[in-house]
């Protein structure tokens, strides 16, 4: 049976992991690749690297970065954050990537979800939504550059159209429950995947590992993704998969400690 | 003892990397083949790969891969597919109407009842028949898949393992010295791993041994 995925994420600024607040503050918390591989050993399914580099001219040291993780880190490796156009997901992926999550250029260019598909398959691409409720309740609404800017996207019609555009996951993340460890979005998260035939991975909003629980067993979604508890050793990923479980919910149990 | 040189195909935008890395650190000599010369003084062949099998057949055409792959399983010579790489072996692609490589009778079909597709993620090898590249790795083990077909064999004695997803699916396949894999071994964590280096070690054994536990061809 398919497993629940619990997938860590890390922010990475200029080829460092960084924690910070909507962007400011930022810390270096230190290497991508060596802290992937401490998830990886800890039972991750895979590993999502956000690239929230501010200066264009400075994006070449996540190529390296990729590189040096996919040569060390053996399970699938997401990046998204900042990829325009088919021949910036071209680079990712030949950096050792397996899969590129497009997001603001996505919106502002539909198309481009069709073309990476055509060019390098559907299961490369990832769209990743940053979703809002709407004040008045009606639905959510699509939020981009990283939930600054509003766009007039109903989030449950973008999620339809991604996929049939030729995504072959969703990335859904909450902006009110990001980074309040309040919850998933179970609403959104079950509005979403009950429309779409793809893999909806949940974010945005958790504190624990019952959050982990109730995104897939109510939200319906495929996968788990959380930066914060995992970062700041709240929670490790063995406590959720655990959770996950008792639930009765199908999961990976890592061999990844047994000596080979 | 020489190391084994395994030639990795490149005949597209993917990610080679991993599979590169992976098969160096089971001991392999890996040279990445962008043309046929490249295969030259290569003990074994991997072609990986993702998406749709028309495109690929195509690149493969481009890179002058076609044939020399063609030639390479006929002659009975150390293969391993990986994902699309092991649809490729059949005869032809209901994706996309593909006539593909031939090597093994079957086609490539949609996978059906599956619950999300694409099938992506972690899901169970149930081990059907004994061979030497699933030695170790154990039965109903979780491992890595990103697709939406699969092959639909028509010869069961070639099908290894299975996999279900909706409906049930040849997860590694072989025949002869030819092995197919539907996921992705070097994305599947130690199990994967596991299984690149029993294909490096049963490709370094002598022939006779190796073909042992796989039904010989007639002729």
């Amino acid at each position: 049976m398919l497993r629940r995925r619990v997938i860590p994420c890390l922010d990475v600024a200029d080829g460092r992991v960084v924690k910070g607040v909507q962007f400011v503050d930022l810390v270096d918390e230190g290497d991508p690749a060596e802290l992937a591989a401490r998830y990886a050993a800890e039972g991750a399914d895979e590993i999502v690297f956000l690239d929230i580099t501010a200066a264009p001219e400075r994006r070449g040291t996540l190529l390296e970065v990729v590189e040096r993780t996919a040569r060390e880190v053996f399970i699938p490796l997401t990046v998204g954050g900042g990829v325009r156009s088919v021949d910036e997901m071209r680079a990712v992926l030949r950096a050792g990537a397996d899969k590129v999550a497009l997001n603001t250029a996505a919106v502002a260019d539909p198309d481009l979800v069709a073309r990476c598909a055509a060019r390098f398959g559907r299961q490369a691409v990832v769209v990743a939504i940053d979703a809002r409720a709407r004040t008045d309740g009606e639905g959510w609404e699509v939020l981009v550059r990283g939930g600054r800017d509003t766009t007039g996207f109903d989030a449950l019609a973008w999620a339809e159209r991604a996929a049939a555009l030729g995504a072959g996951e969703l990335l859904v993340t909450s902006i009110d429950r990001d980074g309040t460890q309040a919850g998933f979005d179970i609403d959104l998260l079950r509005a979403i995947s009950s429309r779409v035939i793809v893999p909806v991975i949940a974010s945005g909003g958790a504190a624990g590992p019952d959050d982990f629980v109730a995104a897939v067993r109510d939200g319906g979604a495929d996968a788990v993704l959380a930066a914060s508890i995992f970062h700041r050793r709240i929670h490790q990923i063995a406590d959720v998969k655990a959770a996950m479980a008792a639930a009765g919910l199908p999961i990976r149990v890592s061999r990844e400690g047994v000596a080979a | 003892m020489t190391r084994l040189r395994v030639a990795v195909a490149d005949y597209g935008a993917g990610n080679l990397v991993s599979i590169a890395r992976a098969l160096e650190i089971v001991g392999a000599r890996v040279t990445i083949a962008a043309d046929a010369a490249a295969l030259d003084g290569a003990d074994a062949l991997v072609v990986p790969g993702v998406g749709a099998a028309a495109p690929a057949m195509e690149r493969l055409a481009r890179h002058g891969l076609v044939e020399p792959i063609r030639e390479w399983i006929v002659a009975d010579r150390l293969f391993l597919g990986i994902c699309l790489g092991l649809q490729l072996l059949y005869d032809g692609s209901d994706e996309d109407g593909a006539i593909t490589l031939g090597l093994l009778r079957g086609r490539t079909v949609a996978l059906r009842d599956a619950p999300t597709l694409p099938h992506i993620g972690w899901n169970q090898v149930d081990i059907r028949r004994d061979h030497p590249v699933m030695a170790g790795i154990p039965d109903g083990a979780d491992l890595y898949f990103v697709h939406s077909y699969v092959a639909a064999p028509i010869d069961p004695e070639t099908v290894i393992a299975e996999t279900t997803h909706g409906s049930r699916f040849p997860s590694v396949v072989a025949k002869d010295r030819t092995v197919g894999v539907q996921f992705h071994p070097e994305r599947s964590g130690r199990d994967g791993i596991r299984l690149l280096a029993n294909f490096v070690d049963w490709a370094a054994e002598p022939v006779g041994r190796a073909a042992l536990p796989i039904p010989a061809r007639a002729g």
